[in-house]
């Protein structure tokens, strides 16, 4: 059985921080802020009917893409991720006008326009995509995990997926494999409570998702998915192990989806009050709090990141809508290598 | 008989429209009021109401036992499907979309499709998987596919595709009491569509063909919402003096091929028209039937084929409009094929 779930103590806060040094303590901040205004924006383009297709946001759940990209090497390492991915994109140095290009189907986005939202990619920087199949990456990160022992590399897969993820027969596969072979993966499930309609009390008896780790006999915690560095704890120690070859971990990532599932969720299998809970649980100013209590930022500062970060996804806007399509005669391109 | 009783309603103008999602709602209310053994399972069926609406309040007043919300687990939904329905149980699943039903491939075909085959015919598997396919809404190309050919391949299993909300009603209670597996391929865009929808319960016999409109110039042979574009077509290419004859399968699999061959052999030319990829395509099997019958000798032009491109969805809207048969494209290819030009 897995402890409660694991939080920071203010004193562990600043400990972390001094570790982890000013400036980049700073930037995680100003990257939850540009994956809050990315967000955003993206459902005010939404709004505006300028999006085909659908979108799934992670407001409310920046501090655990943020903390997790962080602690390990983003670019050198390898990124897997899910439909809700925006913010692990972002934390792992995507670039934001590619994204928002994405988003609105140019060719100058990561993908070219043929992936949106829900497939984003930096294959440059190791980031190996978002999914539009839930649990479709658990078992690619075995692959790339056995690809990272074969070619002897110092590098992890970091590899993050939902709650609802966890009950597809490949996370069983997958987790097996993995232990059974110390492959250096790193598994984030990031329990916003619900999958779809589906909350985690309905669907899994066992009362935190990271108890499963003793099926496969691996670490297994769970941490407070809203305190960046309660997460960033947690991935950096599950690094740690991964590249000493003691094999995977398993971290469950507890926080929340503000917004509906995807554009038409009517939210009825949940009610205000909780939403309320849990966005005076907001990631961001929590972290700003602790860098502000650390001396590492003043409240100005704090104003003055926020507004950046928005002006930088308005210059993100501007570069996608003057970007070109793409040219029909181009369609059959990229099916085959 | 029934044909006869919508002239009537529709003397009197009482025509009752349904779309397609509440005309497949109206089916399993009507047949789980009475039978109890018939219940719904699938990925936010109940108070979500399935991700197209199409469940929508039917927790209520059938409660959580009989329209069962499970994880998201594909395999296991499929696999409960089976196994309820070995032992008594007439269950209806759903995949959320037809993308997925990839997570249940070894269940449908190794298991479903075999078991009553394997054990001599004493076991019977009715259940249908209700499963929404199809691009046009953006949703790019994990969310997009259109697989019923994967399933026409494999022996036991039934595959149905319904066109408009009348035959989604009719077909899915012939599905529903109908003892063997079903897939049962529903379209987006085609959930919001109305047609005349009786009250009654109605069945449209599985594996009858159906000529949903007549014309002499050409046979159109269409699936699903391909149906819907050839019927557009026809009325444009009407007024240019070309008369299509649409031939809609409804049932893929087993297939009753007589109306096709028998309308090819007054039209003596023949297209087919699907959304899925052209290369493995249903459009193969239709073109091999017709062929192979005594309509070859009544062809006057190549058996065409207008299906999707072979490439995944794309996001992009452009993209995709393009990739797959659109209006235009059909009118433009029976064009060609009535004028000779092939
Ligand atoms: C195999 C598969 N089944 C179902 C879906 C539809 N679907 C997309 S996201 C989702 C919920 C996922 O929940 P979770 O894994 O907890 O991630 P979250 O959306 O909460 O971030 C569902 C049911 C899918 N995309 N893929
Ligand atoms: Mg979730």
């Amino acid at each position: 059985m897995s402890e409660a779930i694991q939080s920071i103590t203010p004193d562990r806060a600043r400990e972390l921080l001094a570790a982890i040094g000013h400036e980049k303590a700073r930037e995680m901040l100003e990257t939850m802020y540009l994956i809050r205004a990315f967000e955003e924006k993206a459902e005010e383009l939404y709004a505006l009917g300028k999006v085909h297709g659908t979108m799934h946001l992670s407001i409310g759940q920046e501090g655990s893409a943020t903390g997790a990209s962080n602690a390990v090497r983003s670019g050198y390492d390898y990124l897997l991720n899910h439909h809700r991915g925006h913010g692990h994109c972002i934390a792992w140095g995507g670039n934001v006008n590619f994204m928002m290009a994405e988003f609105l189907g140019k060719e100058t986005g990561y993908c070219r326009g043929r992936g949106g939202s829900m497939h984003i990619a930096d294959v440059e920087r190791n980031n190996l995509g978002a999914n539009g199949i839930v649990g479709g990456g658990i078992p690619i990160a075995v692959g790339v995990g056995l690809s990272i022992h074969l070619r002897q590399t110092d590098q992890v897969c970091l590899v993050i997926f939902g709650d609802g993820a966890a009950n597809e027969g490949a996370f069983h596969e997958s987790l097996n494999m993995a232990s059974i072979w110390n492959l250096p993966i790193i598994y984030m499930c990031e329990n916003n409570q619900y999958a779809m309609s589906m909350s985690v009390k309905r669907a899994f008896k066992v009362e935190h998702i990271s108890e499963r780790a003793c099926a496969y006999n691996i670490p297994g915690v769970t941490v407070d998915g809203n305190d960046l560095l309660a997460v960033y704890e947690a991935i950096s120690e599950a690094a740690e192990r991964a590249r000493a070859g003691e094999g995977p971990t398993l971290v469950e990532s507890v926080t929340y989806r503000w917004r509906g599932h995807s554009k038409s969720d009517r939210q009825l299998y949940r009610t205000r009050e909780e939403v309320k809970e849990w966005q005076a649980r907001d990631p961001i100013p929590r972290y700003a709090n602790r860098l502000i209590e650390a001396g590492i930022i003043t409240q100005e500062d704090v104003q003055a990141i926020h507004d950046e970060a928005y002006q930088r996804i308005e210059d993100a806007v501007e570069f996608a809508e003057n970007s070109p399509e793409p040219d029909v005669s181009t369609i059959m391109d990229g099916v085959y290598a | 008989m029934l044909s006869e009783k919508h002239n009537e309603k529709e003397a009197e103008g009482a025509v009752r429209e349904l779309t397609y999602a509440e005309a497949l709602r109206e089916a399993m209310r009507q047949a789980m009021e009475k039978d109890d053994s018939i219940f719904l399972i699938g990925e936010d069926i109940g108070v979500y109401g399935g991700a197209f609406g199409v469940t929508a309040g039917l927790v209520d007043e059938f409660g959580p036992e009989r329209v069962r919300d499970t994880p998201i687990s594909e395999a296991a939904i499929a696999g409960s499907c089976i196994g309820a329905a070995l032992t008594g149980m007439r269950p209806i699943g759903e995949i959320q979309f037809m993308d997925f039903i990839t997570l249940s491939m070894e269940q449908l075909v190794l298991q479903a499709a075999k078991l009553r085959f394997m054990f001599g015919g004493k076991a019977k598997v009715p259940f249908v998987l209700r499963t929404p396919g199809g691009s046009g809404t953006g949703a790019a190309a994990q969310h997009s596919e259109t697989l019923e050919n994967w399933f026409v391949h494999v022996p036991g299993l039934k595959v149905v595709m319904p066109s408009n909300a009348y035959d989604a009603k009719g077909l899915l209670l012939s599905a529903i009491y109908d003892d063997n597996p079903v897939i049962f391929v529903e379209h987006k865009l085609l959930y919001k569509t109305k047609a005349h929808v009786p009250e009654e319960m109605y069945q449209i016999p599985l594996s009858q063909s159906h000529v949903a409109r007549e014309g002499r110039d050409l046979t159109v042979v269409a699936t699903s919402v391909m149906v819907q574009r050839a019927l557009q077509a026809a009325e444009q290419l009407s007024e240019e003096g070309i008369e299509i004859e649409v031939v809609d399968p409804r049932t893929l699999s087993p297939l009753d091929d007589r109306p096709i061959i028998e309308s090819v052999i007054k039209t003596g030319k023949a297209l087919v028209v699907h959304e899925a990829p052209t290369t493995g395509g249903y459009g193969g099997e239709i073109v091999a039937r017709i062929a192979a019958s005594e309509a070859f000798d009544y062809l006057d032009a190549p058996i065409r084929r207008l299906a999707g491109l072979d490439i995944p969805i794309p996001y992009n809207r452009t993209l995709e409009y393009h990739t797959v048969p659109q209006v235009e494209n059909i009118v433009e290819e029976a064009r060609k094929l009535v004028r000779g030009e092939y």
